[in-house]
This record gives C-alpha cells, sequence and structure tokens, in this order.
C-alpha cells in the first residue's frame, strides 16, 4: 500500500483509514449517525422478532392461521426485500420511519420460518403427556412448544440480524439524511475516500460484533439444552 | 375433494389479497399516490411489457444477478470442499471466512464503485462478494460431515485422491452444498438490485428509483411486483432442480416443501 502501487484515493492506507476514523470519532457527528442507525435497527428488528414469532408458533398451533398464511409467507419469503426500500420511502419519507418499516417488514419472515419449523417440530409425545398431566392448552402453547421451538427460533433470528444491517445499509445509502449509511454515501461523494473507507469498516465490523454477540447471548440462552 | 381444496386455498388466499389490494386502493381511504389500485399497475406492467422496456430491464438485472451467482458458485464450492478436505487450506482461510460471513457487505458498495466503476462489473462485483460466502459455508459443512465409513470403504476399495473426490466427497455433499446454492440466488438478486438502486442505469433496480424520483408510484409498484414475482419464480426452480439432482437422494422421498 505504501508502495506507491495504487493511488491513495483509490486505497488509502490503515494508517490513514484510521486516523480518519479518529477524526470522525472526536466529532460528535459520527455518534449522532450511528445512533440514528442504531434506533432503526433496534426497533425494526424488535418488531419483527415479537409479531414475526408469534405469528409463527401460531401458525405451527392454529391450522387456520396456518393455511391463511404460509401462501401469503411463502410467497413474500423469496421476494428480494431492498425492492421495497421505494415503497416505504413513498409511504414514510426519508426518515426513520421508512427505515423501521423496511427492516421490520424484511426481517419478519426469517423469524416467521424458524419460529413455524421449531414449533412443527415439536415432539407430539411431549404434548400430549403435558395435555395428560392437566396443562390447559395455553399453558402447553408457552411451557413446551416455545421452548422446543427456541432452537431453530433463535436461529431465524440470526439471519433476521444479518438482514437487519443488509438492509439497513442499502436503505441509508439510497436515501437518508441521516445514519451510517447516509454518512458513508456523502463522504464518497464528496471525495473523502479515507474516511469513507474508515465508516465502511466501522460498520463491517458493527455487524460481526453483533452476530458473534448474539452467538454467544444465544448459547446462553439455549444452556439448558444437553 | 379434500386434497383438491388444499391445493386451491393457497390461491384463494393470494387471490383474496389482490381483491383486498384493489378494493383498499379503489376506497379512497388512501390516496392513489400512496397506493395505486392493482388494476393500474397490472396495466403499467403490460405497457411496459409491450414497449419492451420491462424486458431489457429484467434481462439487465438477471444476467447480473446470474453472472455473479455463476462465478460464486464456482469459485465457492471448489474453495469450500478444498476447505473442508485440507487442514493448511482450513487454517488459512477460517478466519477470513468467519470474520467476512457475518459482515454486512453491502457496506462495501461505495469502495467497489471507486474502484470498479458504475458499470456492470462493479455490480456483479458486489454480487460475487455477497452471495459466494453462503456457497462456501455450505461446502465446507456438507465436505466436513461426509460419513467416515464412506471414505473408509471407498479408500478400501482402492479410490484415490480425484476419483473419492468425485465418486464419493461430492455426491454426499451435494445435498449441503445445494441448500447453499439455494439460499444464495435471492441474496444475488437482492444485491444486483440493491446495487442498480444506488448506481442507477438500466434494470429493476435503477427503473424502480427513476420512479421514485419522479414520484410515478404506479411505477414503483409495478417494480415491486415484478421483482416478487422473478424471485418467486428462481426460488421454485432451484426446488425444482434440486428434487431433479437430488433424486437418487433419500430426501426425494419426502414431501415437496416451500
Amino acid at each position: 500500500m505504501r508502495l506507491g502501487l495504487v493511488s491513495a484515493d483509490v486505497l488509502p492506507s490503515l494508517s490513514a483509514v484510521a486516523s480518519a476514523w479518529w477524526n470522525l470519532a472526536i466529532d460528535p457527528d459520527l455518534w449522532r449517525n450511528a445512533a440514528a442507525s442504531l434506533y432503526r435497527g433496534g426497533a425494526g428488528l424488535a418488531l419483527a422478532i415479537v409479531v414475526g414469532g408469534a405469528l409463527g408458533i401460531a401458525m405451527a398451533w392454529w391450522r387456520p392461521v396456518n393455511a391463511l398464511a404460509s401462501p401469503l409467507v411463502e410467497m413474500l419469503y423469496p421476494m428480494p426485500k431492498s425492492a421495497l426500500i421505494p415503497v416505504t420511502v413513498l409511504w414514510l419519507g426519508f426518515g426513520d420511519g421508512s427505515k423501521i418499516l423496511l427492516i421490520f417488514l424484511g426481517c419478519m419472515l426469517p423469524v416467521t420460518l424458524g419460529a413455524f419449523n421449531g414449533a412443527r417440530s415439536c415432539e407430539q409425545a411431549l404434548v400430549w403427556s403435558a395435555r395428560s398431566m392437566g396443562a390447559s392448552r395455553l399453558n402447553v402453547l408457552w411451557d413446551v412448544v416455545v421452548p422446543s421451538a427456541l432452537p431453530e427460533l433463535l436461529n431465524g433470528i440470526r439471519t433476521a440480524l444479518a438482514l437487519s444491517f443488509i438492509l439497513l445499509v442499502s436503505s441509508e445509502l439510497i436515501v437518508a439524511r441521516a445514519g451510517l449509511g447516509y454518512l458513508i454515501g456523502f463522504l464518497g461523494e464528496g471525495g473523502v475516500y479515507d474516511a469513507m473507507f474508515a465508516v465502511v469498516l466501522m460498520v463491517a465490523f458493527l455487524g460481526f460484533f453483533a452476530d458473534r454477540v448474539y452467538m454467544l447471548a444465544a448459547s446462553r440462552v439455549l444452556r439448558w439444552r444437553d | 375433494m379434500a386434497r383438491l381444496i388444499w391445493r386451491v386455498a393457497p390461491w384463494a388466499v393470494v387471490l383474496a389479497l389482490a381483491a383486498a389490494w384493489e378494493i383498499f386502493a379503489a376506497s379512497g381511504a388512501v390516496t392513489p399516490f400512496m397506493l395505486p389500485r392493482l388494476s393500474v399497475v397490472l396495466e403499467r406492467i403490460r405497457a411496459d411489457g409491450a414497449s419492451g422496456e420491462l424486458w431489457q430491464n429484467l434481462a439487465y438485472t438477471l444476467y447480473r444477478s446470474f453472472a455473479g451467482f455463476f462465478i460464486a458458485g464456482a469459485l465457492g464450492i471448489p474453495l469450500g470442499i478444498l476447505i473442508g478436505r485440507n487442514r493448511a487450506v482450513r487454517w488459512l482461510f477460517d478466519p477470513l471466512i468467519s470474520v467476512g460471513f457475518p459482515m454486512p457487505k453491502i457496506a462495501f458498495l461505495p469502495i467497489v464503485t471507486l474502484w470498479l466503476g458504475f458499470h456492470d462489473v462493479s455490480k456483479i462485483t458486489m454480487v460475487v462478494l455477497d452471495a459466494s460466502f453462503p456457497v462456501v459455508t455450505a461446502a465446507i459443512a456438507g465436505t466436513m460431515s461426509v460419513e467416515r465409513e464412506l471414505l473408509w470403504s471407498a479408500r478400501n476399495c482402492g479410490a484415490r485422491g480425484a476419483a473419492l473426490l468425485r465418486e464419493v466427497v461430492l455426491p454426499a455433499a451435494l445435498p449441503q452444498i445445494f441448500t447453499g446454492l439455494q439460499v444464495a440466488l435471492p441474496i444475488a438478486l437482492i444485491v444486483a438490485i440493491v446495487a442498480e438502486m444506488k448506481m442507477g442505469g438500466v434494470g429493476l433496480g435503477g427503473a424502480m428509483i427513476t420512479a421514485t424520483r419522479f414520484a410515478d408510484s404506479p411505477g414503483v409498484f409495478a417494480g415491486i411486483v415484478e421483482i416478487a414475482v422473478a424471485g418467486y419464480v428462481l426460488v421454485k426452480l432451484m426446488a425444482v432442480l434440486r428434487r431433479r439432482l437430488l433424486l437418487w437422494h433419500p430426501e426425494a422421498l419426502a414431501p415437496a416443501t416451500v
């Protein structure tokens, strides 16, 4: 990199990127954008987990819900959710709302499918024995079906977590006035390439870190298995 | 009779949703700008199809997705098998993959644009970057989970090197490799569309973002319907291909899912 093989604009040296990141980091602007991104990603993902998980378990538990919802899930699951970026902008404008809606819609189906497959694979013998021991249907749902769906559900949430980063960054790159994705696009268009590289690497490592922390937390939650 | 009902029910739900869209949009509860009527959107798609614009956009988007997808497969499958079979290669690539896999690669879009320009090369590179990780990880997992007894008995019968790889490892790993490809294909489509949205130009994503800029909401919704149909058809085709290719595998006996 230092050898002059490529121009400093095309690939800034690591030290230049690090010092550019430091210059950004002492400016509150970076943190304001990071907070905006974090809020959007967190809110969208939280909504997706709650609604998607509940829907998946309901689909496995009540056949009519399954009959109604599964064609829609099957039809919408392969749809590239980034296609919704322009619509969410049309509906909710350039701010937080459109990103939260996009992340919610995009992340819901992996969670739903995880919960559905997990709850469906719950051993019937467990349900019967719980019922025969006098548990009500709701009790069985909460104490038997939900825990046995948990491993697959957590796996679905991991997919959703990765997706939420992709949707967040791409929607902010394309249309936004704040957020880390916006900052990357803004710095790139301004030609401040070392700072752009710094923010890109920061986003990449945030994604990596979120995944690792999630895996740790998930293995904690599943400690009761084996 | 009951089977017929279960076969028809999914389409009935989809038709009901379409009817609900049409009625809700026509009721005046929302402006046509927020949600144009389905019939208007379908008419728009028909007009785009008649003028050839739709096919041109579709062809470009599919070309970019498939080019990236095939490169990702051609690089990812051999690399994954090599990593799964060879300890030294695994040591070399394992950190790269465990760091690279969970990263949001889309963030590198501006850098790739900076390096390779606005044209097809940079879009296809983005697709390769994103689509190859699922393929590699699936190929590694498939290769590593080949039953040892199979390998032992093949070696006993005198299979070595290339023959062992071709006759035993590859077929045994194929179901998992195919799962990786099935994950990678929609990713390829997503990334191609996002890249087109960011960089503009011809393609389904580019057409949608142009429609957004001109506040042309039937155009936006037409794009969504087109992309949804394209994605659905591609995923279904992959599932059909899987059943064809893995006809010899016990999983082919199981009833079809999604």
